[in-house]
């Protein structure tokens, strides 16, 4: 019997060494000076106005992206989950399918389209509208999270709304509630697990973000993410990188802790 | 939850999601058979670009790496992940919690930290390469397969496996034929994933790889900041189209085994 406890020795020994050791390493550098000596600053750095700056708009645009996905998957997880099975279920492949598409490829594709030569403005000049700069701003960063995340956010949804009990639709029914009731007091509460999974796997990717940002961004607006990823490729200032990255991740399991209160984010995320 | 018909609002609502979320690929295709470099002015139907990309040395070794990387990821990670499940399910409920938060860790913490992380460890104790970038997608790949197998593992019955044992199987031989074709599905599932998430990472790999290496994605990413590139155009419909077949061979395969739940 404990023979068997042992075919999980090779993973245990895996898990130390690269989940454990490296963060450790992080830490480390986080907590030094580059000729190896103690300090805090690497962490306080994040009260720098640039670093502060690049925190918030990582914030905000998260904040954002997680919200409209949500406003836009709720309603369609809601229809999805009302077809029948065998159409349903290919629907739901069709929204979720975009998620197997290399996420740059899809970036490359929102480049294409935004860009200020590109075919949004093909458009709007055809329709006699002003063109739009869209490119290079805090809306094109937006619009590019959106669309790369958002099926991470129809899946959880979808999911839970799926095992939603249709016998307790019905009992709402012969009780005599309405579409509303039913909708406010059997279909949001327990469709709740999964809205947060969907905000989770939304928000946390948005917040690290730092590719999109570069590409649709320029280097005109500096994410939170650009900040660390450039202290380690151009000013190769690790322990300021590391110091930043460990606050970052103390803000991710905050704001996931808050969250996260009611449910496992693993909902949703099994095939 | 099945219930009452669609009306035609939400017809149009689901219409216009789906229109808004393939419109970027669709253009994406057309544009790689356009013979103009343009994306608004259509020059020509071409296959220039697909031999271009053919003939680009600096693609077709992104592409060997990237499949190399990712069927070796997969497959480590769905084996460690498959072990460590069945170690895991006889260990007390506070140990393999324990174990499971930490598992965890890659899968909720910031892509950006995780591969910061493992590209701290190798550039000290070792160096960056093909090695590093294989480690960083096993640990990413590895709580997905957990996640998939260990339900199942909860689920398949004791009792039948202490009745091979009684009846004189070996452990191995009761666990390959009573235990693994239970848990199978999620082996396959947790396998599935572990793949994609890797083919599809970028955070992780643009960290932890080694100078002159790219994949797929650290590839389109120098070549989105030079500026559009047809031959991308073209790399992006191959990978589309690939990605159709596989997700139809695997439906295919979940199709003929209809006893199981898909979950």
């Amino acid at each position: 019997m404990n023979k068997r406890k042992l075919l999980a020795g090779p993973y245990l020994v895996w898990a130390v060494g690269f989940i454990i050791l490296p963060l450790l390493i992080v830490l480390y550098y986080g907590l030094t000076r580059a000729d190896g000596s103690f300090t805090l600053e690497n962490l306080t750095a994040i009260a720098d106005p640039i670093h502060l700056k690049a925190l918030g708009q990582s914030l905000l645009i998260a904040l954002g992206s997680t919200v409209i996905s949500l406003v836009i998957a709720y309603p369609l997880a809601y229809i999805l989950s009302k077809l029948q099975s065998g159409r349903g279920g290919i629907m739901y492949m069709m929204f979720i399918l975009p998620m197997w598409i290399n996420f740059m490829l899809r970036v490359l594709a929102i480049q294409m389209i935004l860009s200020n030569n590109g075919l949004l403005n093909a458009l709007l000049t055809f329709l006699h509208l002003p063109a739009q700069h869209l490119m290079y701003s805090r809306a094109a960063i937006l619009i590019g999270m959106t669309y790369d995340y958002l099926p991470f956010m129809i899946l959880p949804i979808y999911n839970a709304m799926c095992k939603i009990d249709r016998d307790l639709l019905d009992a709402a029914a012969d009780l005599g509630a309405g579409r509303i009731v039913t909708f406010r007091h059997v279909v949001l509460p327990l469709s709740l697990p999964g809205v947060i999974s969907g905000i989770i796997m939304v928000f946390i990717p948005s917040i690290s973000e730092f590719a999109i940002a570069d590409i649709l961004g320029g280097s005109k607006i500096l994410l939170i993410g650009n900040v660390i990823e450039q202290e380690f490729s151009l000013s190769s200032n690790w322990n300021l990188g590391s110091g930043l990255s460990v606050i970052l991740m103390i803000f991710i399991f905050i704001s996931m802790a808050v969250m996260n209160r009611t449910d496992s984010p693993e909902e949703g995320l099994t095939i | 939850m099945k219930r009452s018909r669609t009306s035609l609002l939400e017809r149009c609502y689901v219409g216009l999601i789906f229109f808004l979320l393939y419109a970027p690929i669709v253009i994406l295709i057309i544009c790689s058979f356009n013979a103009s470099k343009s994306r608004v002015v259509w020059g020509g139907f071409t296959l220039n670009w697909y031999t271009q990309l053919f003939e680009n040395e600096e693609v077709l070794s992104a592409v060997r790496t990237s499949l190399a990387l990712t069927f070796s990821a997969a497959l480590l990670a769905t084996v460690l992940g498959t072990l460590a499940c069945i170690g895991l399910s006889v260990m007390k409920k506070r140990t393999q919690q324990g174990i499971m938060s930490v598992t965890n860790i890659p899968m909720l913490n910031a892509d950006i930290v995780t591969g910061i992380a493992i590209m701290l460890l190798f550039t000290r104790f070792w160096n960056l390469g093909f090695l590093s970038m294989l480690a960083a997608h096993v640990t990413l790949g590895v709580p997905y397969v957990i996640l998939n197998v260990m339900p199942k593992l909860n689920q398949t019955s004791r009792q039948i496996y202490d009745a091979a044992l009684d009846l004189g199987a070996s452990p191995v031989y009761a666990f390959i034929k009573v235990v693994l074709p239970d848990i199978m599905p999620g082996i396959f599932s947790g396998f599935l994933l572990a793949f994609t998430i890797s083919l599809d990472d970028f955070v992780i790999t643009y960290f932890t790889k080694g100078a002159g290496i790219n994949t797929i994605s650290t590839m389109i990413y120098q070549q989105a900041r030079r500026g559009i590139n047809p031959e991308m155009y073209a790399l992006s419909t191959i990978l589309f189209l690939v990605i159709l077949l596989v997700l139809w061979i695997v439906n295919r395969i979940q199709a003929s085994r209809p006893q199981e739940s898909r979950d």
